[in-house]
């Protein structure tokens, strides 16, 4: 065993690339999870969007068109979610695996013939001179146009959440539909709209995994990263900054792990590639000891169907 | 404008026909599916759902039948206990791949010995297996308050880990040139789950099923903790004042749907598949939330629905080898069928009005 092969800004380099996909997804589900929807389509989103976008930037050589491809198919599965739980009023939880199901077959067999293709590279972008800063250059300055447009994300989903008005409307039809519906406001059109948005976001997300972080299609290559995402939801306490701190925790246990994989340490490769997971069973746990701050800060109707009063 | 009128109480009527709406309707998608995909629509759903039972090769496909439909129906059975209470389970699939590992290595263990008692021995151990899985998600749950839908789902991962590592390690078939994957149960007399009677299909698993499937009714319909169960998934606040313990419900509906899947993988790992390897698991955990939701979490439903499902299973293959049709078209139809099932489903509870409402 070799842990000097491990280089901490590499380290770091690479744990925001891990990170990335799921920050994407778990951004978007705080949106959707704040106006009062819990989707568990998240994987399903995820996958469809890693091969819609996959798909769309081999056949058009182009990964913007792709990652377009990916935010459309990852929006339209979530409103097919969107129509069944909020005009056709189902059981939110049955459609989001409904989602899920179908997304993983019919990413499969639209991913039947990409099978062995390779995507378009992209290019990391170029930051001039802070990229040429010793150490903190590589960490955080070479990257890819995705990981600071996620980072962007979060920053502008905490801006609108907090202080503009239309943030406010979502929160109030989280909070309570039925005062907010008695204020007038349209909480099926607010909740259609954020489910749109968390599916687009994690179409992104899914899109970075095919076509970034990969790169190439391979069956059910999400590998729970959905699932994760929706953990990360919850550690966060419905807080956008604290996403980004689960997201990049779980990157570094993913990053970390692959490395000690590669270092040859003594534990077998199958433990190490359980740990993510268990950490984020871990993570949950600590996050739901004694109804803590993170269940009392829940959106209050998150979760309930809304049937407007004739 | 259309609009949606809530039923004062939900029609039993629809409640009824809401699953064969779907069905009719997603094998008119599922054709337009296949079409797109530049089959013939018709000869497609004929040789998924026709053939098997009265084509020519039918005597193959229905034995094939109670082979798939026996794990789907024993996994949702347990399933839908915990969906009726509001506690999901949707973990199945790591429960059952636990429960072969273990009911596998118990049987291993005593290779090459013949004593009777070696099979139900590893049934148990199988049952544990799961159970022991479900526990996980059910004591985070009562002592944490940790949600048992990430938790149990995120346990699958975790199992299928843990069945490559046995598979390379531990189970490995010390006779197996260092191939991974275990010694073939089928081939070793004394842990072998064989077809019960040549040429149906029906295995210990299957037996099993029919048992659960009678258990689950006489328990929902008869006893007091079904009672109890359907109270909590009904009106959770009324079922605290009446008394109900949810902690229990927790641990008893994890625990019976863990053992029941853990039994399915026990009976698919010492029968119809024969050893544990890397990619045991074929998607049975999954598939079987589609059957609980389309048996409308009713025994009997499930039992149909999971004869129905199985059918989806072999047809597919029978289109796959014969059409050329690609394995990942079901699995898509399959999830059509829940989607179907949860659009019309709103029939059962909502009246459809037509015009804006009268003012009162």
């Amino acid at each position: 065993m070799d842990l000097s092969v491990i280089n901490p800004a590499v380290l770091a380099a690479s744990l925001m690339v891990a990170a990335t996909p799921i920050l994407l997804a778990a951004i978007g589900e705080l949106v959707v999870e704040k106006s009062g929807v819990l989707n568990l389509g998240v994987e399903g989103m995820m996958i469809i969007g890693a091969v819609s976008g996959y798909a769309v930037s081999v056949n058009t050589g182009s990964v913007f068109l792709g990652f377009v491809g990916a935010v459309v198919g990852g929006a339209m599965l979530a409103l097919v979610f969107g129509v069944l739980t909020q005009v056709l009023l189902s059981n939110q939880v049955a459609s989001g695996l409904a989602l899920t199901l179908f997304g993983l077959g019919l990413s499969a067999l639209i991913g039947e013939s990409y099978l062995m293709v390779r995507p378009p590279p992209v290019g990391d972008l170029s930051l001039g001179p802070l990229a040429d800063i010793p150490g903190l250059g590589k960490m955080l300055f070479r990257h890819d146009v995705i990981v600071y447009l996620s980072l962007a994300l979060v920053g502008g989903v905490w801006a609108f959440l907090r202080y503009s008005r239309w943030g406010l409307i979502l929160r109030a039809v989280g909070e309570s539909h039925d005062a907010a519906h008695a204020l007038g406001y349209k909480v099926i059109r607010v909740r259609l709209a954020a489910i749109a948005f968390g599916g687009a976001c994690a179409g992104l997300g899914g899109a970075y995994l095919s076509l970034i972080r990969v790169p190439q299609w391979t069956e059910g290559m999400t590998a729970g990263a959905g699932w994760i995402a929706l953990a990360i939801v919850v550690f966060s306490s419905w807080k956008p900054v604290w996403v980004l701190v689960g997201a990049y925790l779980f990157g570094g246990v993913a990053v970390l792990q692959l490395n000690l994989q590669a270092a040859g340490v003594e534990v077998p490769v199958e433990y190490l590639s359980m740990s993510p997971y268990l950490i984020t069973i871990l993570v949950l746990i600590i996050m739901s000891t004694g109804r803590g701050r993170s269940a009392l800060n829940a959106p209050a109707d998150l979760g309930r169907p809304f049937h407007a009063p004739a | 404008m259309i609009r949606l009128e809530r039923r004062p109480q939900a029609s039993r009527l629809w409640a009824a026909a809401t699953p064969l709406v779907a069905v009719a309707l997603t094998m008119v998608a599922g054709s337009a599916l296949f079409g797109f995909l530049g089959k013939d629509p018709f000869i497609s759903i004929r040789t998924i759902f026709w053939d098997p039972l009265f084509g020519e090769f039918a005597w193959y496909y229905r034995g094939q039948l109670l082979v798939k439909a026996g794990p789907l129906i024993l996994i949702a059975i347990g399933l839908s206990l915990g969906f009726r209470a509001g506690i999901w389970n949707i973990g199945a699939e790591g429960q059952y791949i636990v429960g072969a590992i273990c009911g596998a290595g118990v049987g291993l263990a005593f290779y090459p010995a013949g004593f009777w008692f070696i099979f139900p021995l590893m049934i148990v151990a199988g049952a544990i297996g799961g159970f022991a899985w479900a526990m996980i998600p059910a004591v985070l749950k009562v002592w944490f308050n940790t949600n048992e839908i990430l938790v149990s789902l995120l346990l699958v991962y975790v199992a299928e880990q843990l069945l490559a590592s046995v598979s390379l390690g531990l189970l490995r078939n010390p006779d197996g040139a260092g191939f991974p994957g275990s010694r073939n149960l089928r081939q070793y007399e004394a842990a072998s789950n064989a077809e019960i009677i040549a040429g149906t299909g029906i295995h210990w698993g299957v037996v099993t099923a029919l048992l659960a499937v009678i258990f689950a009714y006489v328990l929902l319909s008869r006893h007091m903790l079904g009672y109890q169960i359907r109270l909590a998934g009904a009106s959770p606040r009324a079922a605290r004042f009446a008394g109900v313990r949810p902690n229990l419900l927790i641990v008893f509906c994890l625990g019976a749907g863990g053992a029941l899947a853990g039994l399915a993988g026990l009976f698919e790992v010492s029968g119809p598949s024969g050893q544990i390897s890397i990619d045991f698991n074929s998607g049975y955990g999954f598939t079987a939330i589609i059957v609980a939701f389309l048996g409308r979490l009713h025994p009997i439903g499930i039992l149909l629905a999971g004869l129905l499902l199985a059918l989806t299973f072999i047809g597919g293959e029978a289109a796959q080898a014969n059409l050329g049709l690609p394995a990942s078209a079901i699995q898509a139809f399959q999830g059509m069928l829940l989607f179907f099932l949860l659009a019309v489903d709103v029939l059962a509870s909502y009246r459809i009005r037509l015009g804006s409402p009268e003012a009162a």
